[in-house]
């Protein structure tokens, strides 16, 4: 599905609270990613980048703020929000005892994907995942289940695409067929979302990159703006400050 | 509306697989429920008069027992991998992922149902077939369902689900369980009467009443 043409934003995101019972975790977040760029999103443990992957993709209601994906507020056409994004999640969420292709081919039914086995195939032969396709998914290894895991969330060919820490668990081959798919410029209007720790990566793939700090946006910048090094300070800064 | 039955028939398709290959829900229920009707048949005598009055209430209690082991392994297997989110995440509405658990669950209630009710009727000395218990077991088993796949889904996200699953289940499911109980009774008795026009139209209209309220009450219930 492509973006309304009229939207500028692919993802707005202001006033964002959210709390655990009485625990805080995002304190009033504002966030924009324009289309076509990818965002990185970084912060300590703790900081509420998962809450916030989490309402984005519709898993948890925000206790208040405003969200609009594509030009659709979340709180009420949440699933034409989900047709248009793929998440990956610390989760592989694969079944188990259900092969890859499996896994795949159900993910593809739930989302109404076209020609289901070729789509199969060709994001399977982009994550290197073909030789295993159709081992059961509880026999691989975490690694093996985070490329499934991404495999599984371009199936349906999203233009945006929120990830939490994709990277986790995945060898050197699988970090280059990661950042592949984040940096593709096959769709121009293809957004990434894509949290992280590891502040290279973050400077390596991201147009813009924000810091999440305490629920808080604490940091929000264009790359191109700065140099790495005054990046890396501004992170230290931030994060520093709640160590 | 293709997809809506397409999403929801993935959904079942999926839980029958994994269930084939683990046969986790119907060995476990179907060894539970043999167990409940055996023990009953040792401790009562079966007499005719006996099996009369007491036979349809072993029979739900073995069916309703078995069911919650069941309906609690049925959101298990969502929640231990995260996949619940996996479901979540799919361009449909909620009410196609408790309509497809569902109807997976009420699948396996019915094949555990028509594997044990030989087995009691032989143990109580019951005929095999009695062709009126049908529509009461499928209205009853479709109800313990409805509300069975809702709480599950509820008592997924408490520490203790195994336990909170039937305490919050129970009392709902009771007027499905008394109504099955009275319609059996009289199908097991032989002695079909106007007393059938009263439970089995209360079984539906409970189906239905809950056929709409549950749908509703899982979206909220499944998101944080």
């Amino acid at each position: 599905m492509n973006p309304s043409p009229k939207v500028e934003l692919a993802i707005k995101v202001s006033g964002l609270r959210k709390a655990f019972g009485r625990t805080p975790v995002l304190r009033s977040v504002d966030l924009e990613v324009p289309w076509g760029q990818v965002l990185t999103l970084l912060g300590p443990n703790g900081s509420g980048k998962t809450t916030l992957i989490k309402i984005l993709a519709t898993l948890t209601r925000p206790d208040a703020g405003d969200v609009i994906i594509g030009g659709m507020p979340l709180s009420k056409r949440g699933q034409s929000v989900r047709r248009i994004i793929g998440v990956v999640t610390h989760d592989p969420l694969l079944y188990d005892d259900l092969t890859g292709r499996e896994n795949l081919r159900f993910s593809a039914r739930m989302f109404g994907v076209q020609r289901i086995d070729q789509r199969i195939a060709e994001v399977t032969e982009r994550m290197g995942m073909t030789p295993r396709l159709d081992q059961r998914v509880g026999t691989l290894s975490h690694g093996m289940k985070k490329r499934f895991s991404i495999a599984r969330a371009l199936l349906h060919d999203p233009v945006i695409l929120l990830m939490d820490e994709p990277e986790s668990g995945l060898d050197q081959e699988a970090l280059g067929l990661l950042d592949a798919v984040v940096t593709d410029k096959s769709n121009s209007q293809r957004t990434v979302l894509m949290t992280t720790h590891s502040l290279d990566r973050a400077i390596a793939l991201g147009q813009r990159m924000a810091i999440l700090v305490n629920g808080r946006v604490a940091y929000q910048e264009s790359l191109e703006s700065g140099g790495t090094e005054a990046l890396k300070e501004a992170y230290m800064r931030h994060t520093r400050a709640v160590s | 509306m293709r997809g809506y039955f397409a999403a929801i028939f993935a959904v079942v398709t999926k839980d029958v697989i994994l269930e084939l290959r683990t046969k986790d829900i119907l060995v476990s229920v179907m060894v539970f429920a043999l167990l409940v009707i055996v023990i009953f048949n040792f401790a009562l005598d079966p007499t005719p008069r006996t099996v009369a009055l007491v036979a349809p209430g072993i029979l739900w209690v073995a069916f309703l027992f078995g069911g919650v082991l069941g309906l609690n392994r049925s959101f298990a297997i969502e929640q231990d991998r995260g996949n619940l989110y996996g479901l979540m995440l799919a361009p449909v509405g909620r009410d196609v992922i408790f309509f497809g658990k569902l109807l997976g669950n009420f699948l396996f209630m019915v094949v555990i149902e028509a594997f044990i009710y030989p087995v009691f009727a032989v143990l109580f000395n019951l005929p095999i077939w009695i062709p009126g218990l049908l529509p009461i077991a499928l209205l009853a088993t479709l109800g313990i369902a409805t509300v069975g796949t809702t709480f599950s889904a509820m008592a997924i996200n408490t520490r203790s689900r195994e336990v909170m699953l039937p305490v919050l289940f129970f009392p709902v499911v009771v007027p499905v369980i008394v109504a099955a109980v009275e319609a059996s009774g009289v199908m097991i008795r032989g002695d079909e009467s106007a007393e059938l026009t009263r439970w089995i139209p209360f079984l539906a209209v409970f189906d239905a009443i809950f056929l709409v309220v549950c749908p509703a009450a899982f979206s909220l219930v499944i998101e944080e």
